[in-house]
């Protein structure tokens, strides 16, 4: 059975296939990283897997049951959980808020308890901030607890975004380049991150540039060029895929 | 909060006569407008250019129902509220989809939309004449007298502080505040966007129909003046000088924008191209507001000895 199966996949944008007839299967435990150039449509799937873009074509499964979400929030209600490759954070609150923010979805919260502050909230609240800290320290941001989100600086955010994902206790988690402008003891810090959150058995879809980390985490990987699957399958065959290494992977390692 | 309880006990001392009370209790009534409005555009980051409007429909739902029907005050009140609160609700769906310009010119269009019925349906309204409310009253007792309205003014402005600050540190607040810094990260978090920005509009309609609904009863008498769009302005320019996602900015806001014109009677006149030039001089010189302002820069002295 697989976690998350796509039929047919297809997003246009005024005429620009970004995704094109694409038929994928995810399965559950495992690192699944999807590459590509530039434009080759992988924030586009990713945008399409978290409901943020209606496909123009194709159907989804999750646990083999189509998925009948419709709004982005509803897929997370379904337990799919993501990071930006741009980042997306709420820098009008703290690093820890983020996170609080991102339980959102195991939070039952009326309005006028909200408004009393109901002494089973207050409990709540309590136990949502400690879990929150966890998450930040387990992502290796126990130091920023207190700070203003938008006092952290870059590699912290990236991080912060997966703790806030991760807060959501998502079972696939949709991660959009996290290792896109770091540095190599930072990226280092996000393989193992990937490993451990791997570790817990929530699958994980990677999306990124860096063949290094990608080829270290992952165990099956879809190659994708003109949003159409260009190759698909373990590390050891993408990587000697004489038209992957042609389109992307280029004559020496990217 | 503690220095808010102070300064509603304390401030009579400082109230000379009746007049001074009549300030005071208008500063209360607008502030408790402002500190709901701030929910919707302070911290859902949603703009409205229409709350005068649910304002109007508060004071004049309420006016009509106990003048023309004989309704209690307080049921009339209550059901004004309520029905300012629906009225967002079905209006809030369509329009809270649209953002920034959009969404301002169609909450405009709606406060315009109540106004001209307040103006045009004489019937009811007394039309530009405005028309007279009875006073407040519950189970024979009136509330009567400058000081018995500073009262409950100042009551109700506590209750209403303290029942934001608790919205705001609770899950809904932090959806609020979420859907504010990033919609579509707070989408993907599993917050329903659509839905709490619908709370934070119908819920500030409600707190401006309620101060409306109070500001009728308790001048006696209510004109079209209080529904233009001009109040909706002086709504939001209020919010904005005390200090965006800041309820006692909101406070402030309010106090300070009620109060000076009153006492600098030169500013009666110009009070437009006051709230216009504050609006300005605010945007250049503290765009994030008055209290938030002056906190960072306490934070700022108490960090550097
Ligand atoms: N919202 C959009 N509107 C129009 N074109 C888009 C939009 N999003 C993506 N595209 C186009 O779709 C293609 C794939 O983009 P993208 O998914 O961002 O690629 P990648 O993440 O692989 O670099 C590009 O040609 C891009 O210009
Ligand atoms: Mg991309």
């Amino acid at each position: 059975m697989s976690l998350l199966r796509a039929e047919g996949l297809s997003k246009e944008f005024g005429g620009v296939r970004a995704i094109d007839a694409l038929d994928f299967e995810i399965q559950p435990g495992a690192v699944f990283s999807i590459i590509g150039p530039n434009g080759a449509g992988k924030t586009t799937l990713l945008n399409i897997l978290t409901g943020i873009y209606r496909p123009s074509a194709g159907r989804l499964w999750l646990d083999d049951r189509l998925l009948a979400a419709r709004a982005p929030h509803e897929f997370a209600a379904a337990g799919i959980g993501r990071t930006f490759q741009n980042l997306q954070i709420f820098f009008n609150m703290s690093a820890l808020e983020n996170v609080m923010a991102g339980r959102h979805l195991h939070e039952r919260c009326t309005l006028a308890a909200a408004l009393l502050r109901a002494p089973r909230l207050v409990r709540a609240e309590r136990a949502c901030r400690s879990r929150a800290a966890e998450l930040l320290a387990f992502v290796g941001l126990d130091a920023y607890e207190r700070s203003a989100a938008d006092a952290l600086p870059y590699g912290a955010l990236k991080r912060l975004e997966i703790a806030r994902a991760l807060a959501a206790e998502p079972r696939l988690l949709l991660l959009d380049e996290p290792a896109a402008g770091l540095n190599p003891s930072e990226i280092r810090e996000i393989d193992g991150l990937i490993q451990r959150i791997s570790g817990l058995g929530i699958t994980v879809v990677l999306v990124e540039h860096n063949m290094k980390l990608v080829m270290g985490v992952s165990q099956r990987v879809l190659v994708l060029d003109y949003g159409r699957k260009l190759a698909e399958g373990n590390t050891e065959t993408v990587r000697n895929n004489p038209r992957v290494i042609e389109a992307y992977l280029g004559a020496g390692e990217h | 909060m503690l220095a808010l309880i102070a300064g509603v006990a304390l401030l009579p001392l400082a109230l000379a006569n009746n007049y001074h009370y009549e300030i005071a209790i208008l500063v209360g009534l607008n502030a408790i407008v402002c500190v709901g409005l701030n929910l919707l555009i302070g911290y859902a980051g949603q703009i409205s250019l229409g709350h005068a409007g649910f304002f109007g429909i508060g004071a004049y739902g309420s006016a009509i129902l106990t003048a023309r029907y004989g309704w209690p005050p307080l049921a009339a009140l209550v059901a004004a509220s309520a029905a300012a609160a629906a009225l967002a609700f079905a209006v809030g769906r369509p329009i809270l989809r649209l953002r920034g310009h959009y969404l301002a010119m169609a909450t405009l269009g709606l406060g315009i939309i109540i106004s001209i019925v307040v103006a045009t349906e004489d019937r009811y309204t007394g039309g530009p004449d405005g028309m007279s409310v009875p006073p407040l009253a519950l189970a024979g007792f009136t509330l009567a007298g400058e000081r018995a309205w500073y009262w409950l003014v100042g009551a109700l402005l506590v209750a209403t502080v303290w029942l934001s600050l608790n919205l705001i540190e609770s899950p809904v607040g932090r959806a609020l505040r979420a859907l504010h810094g990033s919609e579509v990260a707070a989408e993907v978090s599993g917050i329903d966007s659509a839905r709490h920005k619908l709370l934070a509009f119908a819920l500030s309609a409600a707190i401006a129909a309620l101060a409306g609904a109070l500001t009728a009863h308790y001048a006696g008498f209510i004109t079209p003046g209080k529904v233009t769009f001009l109040h909706s302005i002086e709504l939001v320019v209020m919010v904005v000088f005390g200090g965006m996602a800041s309820t006692f900015g909101a406070v402030v806001g309010a106090a300070v924008l009620t109060a000076l014109p009153q006492l600098l009677t030169v500013f009666k006149e110009y009070e437009m191209v006051v709230f216009g030039s504050v609006m300005m001089l605010t945007m250049i010189f503290m765009p994030r507001g008055l209290v938030p302002t002056i906190a960072a820069l306490a934070a700022r002295r108490r960090k550097a000895p």
